[in-house]
């Protein structure tokens, strides 16, 4: 397809620059980082939903705003959707958008291929959706135990649904797990050493090593089930003398690791948003680098702390148990050197620090509980009940979500060239703070005094009827946050303030270039001599606001979206248990590949 | 003989085409490991049907394993060729190379055939389904390396597989020996070292 | 601190020879392997001594065909953390099967 020598575009370059056709065949980063912010917003919003009904089922003693079957779907979507579908691709929108700038280069590595990553994951989140379309949304949890989820015990489609889409998923993460660690090991602007890169940008390199690692092991997972459900295998087969612990320790193997690949891109964000509203550089650069790089290696060796109850024996529950503590050492390692950033500093309590204040609080609390499961005796307690889920809220919504909302609002200029508006920032800020708290702190309680996880409903002689209403009206002010926050959105589109270069005062290099940044983000190729380089004299040389030479471009093409097509048809033949389709999509996306292989395409 | 030429500068001075494929390679070794680890975990618990005393064929699967060695050695040459400018030699390491890998597969298809002649199905028990998904998987990427290999092929016959080339070719070779490693993984642990039935 | 890409090498390349020379190697050891398997007296040590042969052929087709020895230490890295990881994952799973016990 065409390429074009932006910089100084001819009319008719930039006429392919607006409409429907050029999102489709896009292969700019800004872009898709966009299409993965949006498609994951309302994915977050879908999860949102879910949980809402849940918590409105849950409000009252033997509720009946749904039946059990549609109880399990429910906690099952809105987990799968959020890990997923929300929390991975919000994540990714921020890899996409900020670490080329972050590092100086005018795109990743491989944009047809960061293209094709966002395409797969559209499809595959339609997929997995599309279930709830055919009264057949996965049902198993979003861990889909073994043998509950075999083709015996799930004979619908809900599970194949569940399967397929994952996988489909899986392909997305790989390629731009691959595509980003390339972007940041080779694509860095000169002086931009590793020790020189943004914190975010380091904790998504460190992010992107445990995708490529740890996926794997949930395709061989789900590659497993999918046999045993479509060919009879036996894998997961007690009767054939297969061991259901084996789907536990490889969806775990993977399910841990998961778990950090959701919240060290929001330590990277909440690293990069302290020192700005603190004009103070992040103390302890790093070892707050070489914590999450050991978060990531270790990460691998606490699996089973995720199978206490498992009967795993002394031996296994103690390695891991003491593995388990280990790991809260780099996590609390961040934590002190997070306050220490803020401490002495020039405070500044915009939207984007209360968020990751905010955050630092909440992921102080979840990792609290996460401490207390690390302990056999204690985990045998809280385990499968709500107590669990307090933790899991405390750490995902407190921490991740809160993480990602300080980097939206931080971002959001860069990306957009308007502020958010700062009282309606502050105001989802507090309604979400207290909807958080209201909502998950209570399930501490009616955990440990004894509610499980995962019952549609329960009795009044639990006794727990009045938390579980506090926790339900916690979660609708937490829902209700978020309309504060599409409200903003609106708004600021048509009166919002115009943002410059760098309306915070940061120091890293995406506050270098315009807002939202040329096509080609950098006229010249930054000359970095600092860590800080808007912060340091002679810290970067000038980027001039027209390029003195024409800059190439890449243009748009459409065999990632074909190829990513064709994956989607695989599954859909799949799922029809269509033999002729499935092979049609495997045709599909060969040629597709090839035609991308063989087009000219000039990086 | 030269290293492949990167296309651009790089903050390593290293290819990145070259690097993202030690990647997916190093996420490749995570597929077979898991894939290896449960074929372990299973071997000897299988309840009933054929064992691997049974039904392995130690002899025929030397035999393929040594093709599929000296389909490597075939591969190196090929490269070597390419990087060299030989059009000839070229064509016909590559062609051996893939042909190798051919032989492979028509091993692998005897042997499943006549497994499951013996009884031994993905469904009949541990072994089966575990055996056959195993080594399933690694003659699908054999597969996908043969297809690999025969476009490059045809890129030669077409006179578009000169040494600034080399890279892909290169690449398309690390590919291939990464499949033949993991074969001698899987001749080690599932063929040689056969514990209980 | 942009480097210029690796053009023509200044490092030692295996010739065909040196390829031949491993191909025989890969070679004599797959004999020795089958040929262990069929000795009775080496029943006990079977295992380990496989594993130590075949770990073998892997590092040396790694090292020569796939040219890690001669390349950046940074492909070494990138290729044995990976690896490191689904040999602990392979260990630990047969541990925790109780494989060994």
């Amino acid at each position: 397809m065409a390429t074009s020598a932006a910089g100084h575009e001819p009319a008719v370059a930039s006429a392919k620059r607006s409409g429907v056709w050029s999102w489709i065949t896009t292969t700019d980063h800004k872009r898709i980082g966009i299409l993965y912010g949006v498609t994951a917003f309302t994915f977050f919003l879908m999860g949102g939903v879910e949980a809402l009904i849940i918590r409105a089922q849950l409000a009252r003693p033997n509720g009946t705003l749904v039946d059990a079957e549609t109880y399990n779907q429910l906690f099952t979507m809105h987990g799968t959707t959020m890990v997923f579908l929300a929390i991975m691709p919000l994540s990714a929108a921020f890899f996409n958008y900020m670490i080329p700038l972050q590092i100086g280069a005018r795109d990743v590595a491989f944009p047809r291929l960061n293209a094709f990553s966002y395409w797969v994951f559209l499809f595959g989140g339609l997929f997995l959706s599309a279930s709830f379309l055919f009264g057949a949304a996965p049902n198993g949890g979003w861990f889909g135990y073994a043998n509950l989820t075999s083709k015996a015990y799930s004979p619908g489609l809900n599970i194949d649904f569940w399967v397929l889409g994952l996988q489909v998923l899986g392909i997305a993460s790989i390629a731009a797990g691959i595509n980003f660690i390339v972007t940041i090991v080779n694509l860095r602007a000169p002086g931009m050493t590793l020790m020189r890169m943004p914190v975010f940008t380091w904790m998504s390199l460190v992010t992107q090593f445990i995708v490529v690692t740890a996926f794997p092991v949930i395709t061989v997972a789900l590659i497993f089930l999918l046999f045993d459900r479509f060919f009879g295998t036996n894998f997961y087969n007690v009767a054939a003398g297969g061991d259901l612990l084996l789907w536990q320790h490889l969806f775990w193997l993977f399910g841990h690791p998961e778990v950090y690949i959701l919240i060290l891109p929001t330590m990277g964000i909440v690293s990069e948003v302290l020192p700005t509203f603190s004009r103070k550089p992040l103390f302890g650069y790093a070892v707050v680098v070489y914590s999450g790089v050991l978060i990531g290696v270790m990460g691998w060796g606490v699996w089973s702390h995720h199978m206490f109850a498992t009967g795993l024996g002394p031996v296994a529950d103690s390695v891991f148990s003491a593995t388990t503590m280990l790991i809260a050492i780099p996590t609390g390692v961040k934590i002190f050197n997070w306050i220490a950033t803020m401490w002495g500093g020039r405070i500044e309590l915009k939207t984007p620090m209360l968020f990751a204040i905010g955050f630092i609080a909440m992921f102080i609390l979840g990792g609290l509980s996460g401490v207390m499961h690390s302990s056999p005796p204690s985990d045998l307690q809280q385990t499968d009940t709500y107590f669990v889920v307090a933790h899991i809220h405390y750490v995902l919504v407190g921490g991740a979500i809160m993480g990602i909302l300080s980097g939206i609002y931080y971002w959001w200029p860069k990306m957009f060239g308007k502020v958010l508006h700062e009282g309606m920032g502050k105001a989802h800020w507090l309604f979400m703070v207290v909807g958080i708290n209201l909502s998950f702190f209570p399930m501490h309680l009616i955990g440990l005094l004894g509610m499980p996880r995962r019952i549609y409903t329960y009795d009044t002689q639990l006794g727990l009827d009045t938390m579980n209403l506090v926790s339900t009206v916690g979660a609708f002010i937490l829902g209700g946050s978020f309309l504060i926050f599409l409200y903003n959105v609106w708004w600021t589109r048509k009166n919002g303030l115009r943002a410059g270069n760098d309306p915070w005062g940061g120091a890293t290099l995406e506050w270098a270039v315009s807002s939202p940044p040329p096509e080609y983000n950098f006229s010249v190729i930054p000359q970095v001599n600092s860590r800080l380089p808007l912060w340091t004299a002679n810290g970067l040389n000038e980027i001039p606001e027209v390029p003195p030479e024409p800059i190439h471009v890449p243009g748009g093409t459409y065999w990632p979206i074909l190829t990513a097509a064709g994956i989607l048809a695989l599954a859909v033949g799949a799922i029809m248990h269509s033999l002729w389709i499935v092979l049609g999509g495997v045709g599909f996306t060969v040629f597709s590949i090839y035609r991308w292989a063989f087009e000219p395409f000039e990086v | 003989m030269t290293q492949a030429v990167a296309a651009h500068h790089t903050s390593t001075g290293l290819d990145n085409k070259k690097l993202a494929f030690w990647l997916f390679i190093g996420s490749e070794c995570l597929l077979f490991g898991s894939l290896i680890a449960t074929y372990l975990v299973y071997e000897g618990r299988s309840i009933s049907g054929p064992t691997t005393h049974e039904i392995l064929n130690i002899p025929v699967t030397s035999i393929s394993t040594f093709d599929l060695l000296m389909s490597s050695l075939a591969m190196v040459l090929a490269l070597a060729a390419v990087t060299r400018g030989d059009k000839l030699w070229s064509r016909v390491w590559l062609a051996t190379t893939a042909g190798l890998g051919v032989v492979f597969l028509g091993f692998q298809a005897y042997e499943f055939v006549t497994f499951v002649h013996e009884g031994l199905t993905l469904q009949v028990n541990l072994f089966g389904s575990t055996f056959f998904t195993l080594t399933g998987f690694h003659g699908g990427h054999v597969l996908v390396g043969v297809i690999w290999l025969l476009t490059l092929f045809v890129r030669s016959l077409q006179g578009k597989l000169g040494p600034d080339k080399a890279l892909n070719v290169e690449i398309a070779g690390l590919y291939w020996h990464f499949v033949d490693v993991v074969w001698i993984v899987i001749f080690t642990v599932v063929y040689l070292i056969q514990t209980s039935a | 601190m942009t480097e210029s890409p690796e053009s023509t090498s200044q490092h030692a390349h295996p010739t065909a020879g040196a390829y031949l020379a491993v191909a025989g190697v890969l070679t004599v050891i797959t004999l020795v392997e089958v040929g262990i398997f069929y000795v009775p007296a080496f029943q006990a040590i079977l295992a380990p001594v496989l594993i130590i042969l075949s770990a073998t052929k892997f590092a040396l087709v790694v090292m020569f065909y796939m040219h890690l020895r001669h390349d950046h230490p940074l492909f070494t890295g990138v290729f044995v953390l990976p690896l490191a990881i689904a040999l602990a994952v392979v260990v630990a799973l047969l541990l925790l099967f109780g494989v060994f016990g």
